[in-house]
């Protein structure tokens, strides 16, 4: 745990690309290979089942410091992150024990389900042979929420770094369905045996946010545009003996959308396609509302598969007669994409994602302004010459996104934030007016400056009304517009509905409270929308 | 007959009716004793002053031309009806918990304080009394402090490091007490110490007085990263992000305060480094010192007095709250401290 603690101060010690990756490739090169193999779980978001609840853990903690479990809840929201907050509360280690990484979280694996009492003589006496740092990296592999300031693809660097051998490579062999229970170091990353599967999917590529005028982009004729579509980004991997439906997260979900299971009968051996898996109906997708109740089920009612059958449209080719073929250019695979699909028999749930065409950047950016009509959250801009590259690199694919919807709300009550935000008020709760109340109706938490974070902070101390626990309740004063993304009916909130992605977008110091929208303009662009009418903004 | 308590809370601060005196008043008034010099203790405008001799110099210097009265530490002043006495708080030099007595019945109120002896400011001293009003800044038992050697050595690390590279260390530290109590802790071998003004301001007052200060450099033109490599600069909080800073290159920056025993805290600062020193007593300091003070009832102030209080009512103290004008969370200081350029 030593060495594992060594790593984190250094990656935490700076913000610098360069350094975080050499501090990481001198880890790979030196740590035991358990840990290394462990590390790369860990940093590819491959986490331990939880062994232990984050209550459970407060209340032992809480215990071996012999405070008050009160206390203990007053301190947290001001430390702003739970295994921060019990790091620093425990007395000081009574003996120093000299276990790894991967002894740790093999203990952690071991340790799930077991009855409570064991659970807990466990966790306490890993705590008692550990320093702050270390129980504090412990925790947080137990409580999830790791992060350590590196993306996969820093990870993967440095990888490449301490191995010598290529980054795609090496980010193709971390992809899939592996534990560091199943493989080794040696298996995965020198020789590539981990996965035992065939249905290791390919990394990803991701497109930047178009904020520049798209005439920038030099000829139409050089680009390809389809529709944004708003639902799951899926990779589907059909080869000798491997059927898989991967989503972006890297987390295999064939099983939750049993319809696509005849593609394997139908698409040849050694196809890859990218797309995006769609809730159904008729000839339209239905809005990602009507997905969101598919997601998260283990498995899925035929209620459900009837109300929202899913689809998958096919927006690009990563591999075809079990050929690699990411470095050829789009138009290429997308020629191929189109040639596999046309031979599929009809009423399979695998359609192409449509192109858009255009002859000049002023007529497409007027379709753009039809995407809501079509269900889709913008259009897509494709380089035809762009090879399928790792992550995100910006130039070739752009999503060049609709406006959002705005509202102006009053903040109603405030919450301290987590991590660098630890004791800032940055969580908020919204309301809007219907008739002489106020409904609160959204949450939000970013948007704003730090800056800004510290000013309402200090407005909210002097306008709190009530608290209750980690929540104020303050002095309905403050006006935001927030944007949000879509809207859709709810029983489970008291104003009736839920906004999708609702962030804050400005602080309206301008407006009065009695300014706000209304409840009933919410309503009303819910018919609207749900109606696939194009909306008019609810924002004054 | 009940008679009225001998310390009452106003809306300008600590009151003591029979002695006609306020504690570290933060509105005008006749006659305001005062427990330091840090700005939010000691403010303008009141008609006459009272404060140690050590905590003198500074407050002359910070208030300008005030009438101000001292008392040695210890010394027992009769004022009205009542007993007044100055004893050392710990917190920066000259500081002081100020003792009212009548007829046998003590209070104390505490200022700011810490009980580690930080090797500069004359040492927290216990006063025992019946009701102690104390400050409780770090009152969550997440806030426990590491020795001074060890957080020290440390420093001395980070410092000894950036030289070796070639870089300049800017330590940001309040320039009343934690900024002097830096430069005589770290190791002055390791390269040149330098000081920004308003650093070198208070340094050069306390030095004068005959605290034990090493000799510093203060940075004007011509002093920079060139003149002074691998140099060691006190500067205000939030002054490496200034123009000011330029002149030091790719230097190397560190924040010293007790805030920074919170990592959220320290990574809002974005790269650069944490130390844990706060001239605030910690929370088993708290607790300590309010059982020496053998007092039955505790007022707390300044800092996390909710929770401070509810625990100080478990532990079987009658404890209650003294709101003070425009009181948050401690880490509010911090907050503003941390973005805002901090007063002289």
């Amino acid at each position: 745990m030593k060495r594992f603690a060594r790593l984190f101060a250094a990656l935490d010690a700076t913000t610098r690309t360069s350094e975080k990756t050499s501090a990481l490739a001198d880890y790979f090169r030196d740590a035991p290979e358990e840990d290394r193999l462990w590390t790369i779980a860990l940093l590819s978001g491959r986490r331990p089942k939880r062994a232990v609840t984050a209550t459970e853990l407060a209340q032992w903690a809480a215990e071996a410091a012999d405070l008050p479990y009160w206390l203990f809840e007053e301190t947290y929201p001001v430390v702003g992150d739970l295994a921060e907050t019990i790091a620093l509360i425990l007395p000081p280690p009574d003996q120093a024990q000299a276990q790894g990484l991967s002894e740790h979280l093999t203990t952690l694996v071991r340790l799930t389900g077991r009855p409570a009492e064991e659970r807990k003589q466990a966790i306490l006496s890993a705590w008692a042979g550990m320093e702050q740092d270390e129980r504090f990296l412990f925790n947080k592999l137990i409580t999830g929420g790791f992060r350590m300031g590196v993306s996969q693809g820093l990870m993967t660097r440095a990888l490449a770094q301490a191995t010598g051998l290529p980054e795609t490579e090496l980010a193709h062999r971390l992809m899939g369905d592996w534990t560091p229970a199943r493989t080794s170091y040696a298996a995965l990353i020198l020789s590539n045996e981990g996965t035992g599967a065939g249905a290791q999917p390919y990394p990803f590529a991701l497109a930047s946010p178009l904020e520049a005028d798209p005439a920038a982009l030099g000829p139409p004729a050089d680009w390809f545009a389809e529709w944004k579509w708003d639902g799951i980004r899926g990779q589907l991997v059909n080869r000798r003996g491997a059927f898989a439906l991967w989503s972006r997260g890297e987390d295999l979900v064939t099983d939750r959308f049993p319809e696509f299971a005849p593609l394997a009968d139908f698409l040849p051996e050694g196809t890859v396609i990218d797309g995006e898996v769609l809730a159904w109906r008729g000839e339209t997708p239905l809005p990602f509302a009507a997905l969101q109740t598919r997601i998260g089920r283990k498995t899925v009612p035929k209620k459900v598969l009837a109300e929202a059958p899913a689809r998958l449209l096919a927006y690009d080719l990563l591999e075809a007669d079990g050929r690699d073929l990411r470095a050829a250019p789009f138009a290429e695979r997308r020629a191929r994409l189109e040639e596999i699909v046309a031979a599929l028999p009809a009423g399979l749930p695998l359609g192409l994602s449509p192109e858009v065409s255009f002859m000049d950047w002023s007529t497409l950016a007027e379709t753009r302004q039809g995407a809501r009509d079509a269900v889709a959250e913008g259009l897509m801009l494709k380089r035809r010459s762009s090879a399928y590259f790792t992550g995100r690199k910006r130039g070739d694919w752009w999503k060049w996104k609709l406006d959002p919807f705005t509202v102006d709300a009053v903040m109603l009550y405030a919450q301290a934030g987590h991590g660098r935000r630890a004791s800032l008020f940055t969580d908020f709760t919204f309301a809007v007016r219907d008739g002489d109340q106020l409904v609160p109706f959204a949450k939000a938490y970013s948007g704003l400056t730090d800056e800004e974070f510290a000013e309402i902070t200090r407005w909210v101390r002097q306008n709190t009304l009530e608290r209750f626990g980690p929540v104020r309740r303050v002095t309905p004063e403050l006006v935001f517009e927030l944007a949000f993304e879509g809207i859709q009916a709810s029983t489970r909130h008291k104003s009736g509905i839920a906004l999708r992605f609702p962030r804050m977008l400005r602080w309206r110091r301008d407006k009065p409270v009695t300014e706000i929208d209304t409840l009933d303009g919410l309503k009303t662009l819910l018919a609207t929308t749900s109606g696939h009418v194009h909306p008019s903004n609810t924002g004054a | 007959m009940t008679r009225q308590p001998l310390l009452t809370f106003t809306d300008r601060g600590i009151f003591c009716p029979e002695g006609g005196f306020y504690i570290d008043p933060w509105r005008p008034v006749d006659r305001a004793l005062i427990t330091h010099g840090h700005s939010d203790h000691a403010r303008p405008g009141h008609r006459s002053y009272l404060s140690t001799e050590a905590a003198a110099p500074v407050i002359r210097h910070r208030l300008g031309p005030i009438q101000l009265e001292t008392v040695a530490y210890g010394a027992p002043q009769q004022i009205g009806a009542v007993t007044v006495s100055f004893h050392p708080a710990g917190h920066v030099p000259g500081s002081a918990q100020i003792r009212v007595e009548r007829g046998g019945e003590v209070w104390v109120v505490s200022g700011d304080y810490k009980t580690e002896v930080d090797g500069l400011s004359e040492p927290f001293e216990p006063v025992r009394c019946n009701t102690f009003i104390s400050e409780c800044t770090f009152g969550l038992p997440v806030f426990r402090w590491a020795p001074q050697a060890e957080v020290m050595a440390r420093i001395n690390r980070w410092w000894a490091a950036n030289a070796a590279e070639g870089r300049v260390s800017i330590l940001g530290a309040y320039a009343l007490g934690k900024a002097q109590r830096l430069m005589l802790g770290i190791d002055q071998t390791i390269g040149p110490l330098l000081t920004h003004g308003a650093v070198e301001e208070t340094t050069a007052i306390l030095r004068a007085q005959g605290y034990p200060l090493p000799a510093t450099t203060r940075v004007t033109a011509g002093i920079d990263a060139k003149s002074h490599p691998g140099a060691l600069v006190i500067a205000p909080p939030g002054a490496e992000a200034t123009p000011w800073a330029n002149r030091f290159g790719a230097f190397a920056s560190a924040f010293a305060s007790g805030w920074m025993q919170i990592r959220g805290i320290r990574r809002r600062r974005g790269a650069s480094t944490g130390f844990v020193v706060s001239d605030h007593a910690d929370w088993p300091g708290l607790n300590a010192a309010i059982r020496e003070t053998g007092a039955s009832r505790v007022y707390v102030t300044h800092g996390y007095t909710q929770v401070f209080r509810r625990w100080l009512a478990e532990q079987g103290y009658d404890a209650g709250i003294v709101a003070t004008e425009y009181e948050g969370e401690g880490i509010e200081t911090a907050a503003e401290g941390m973005i805002e350029e901090p007063g002289p």
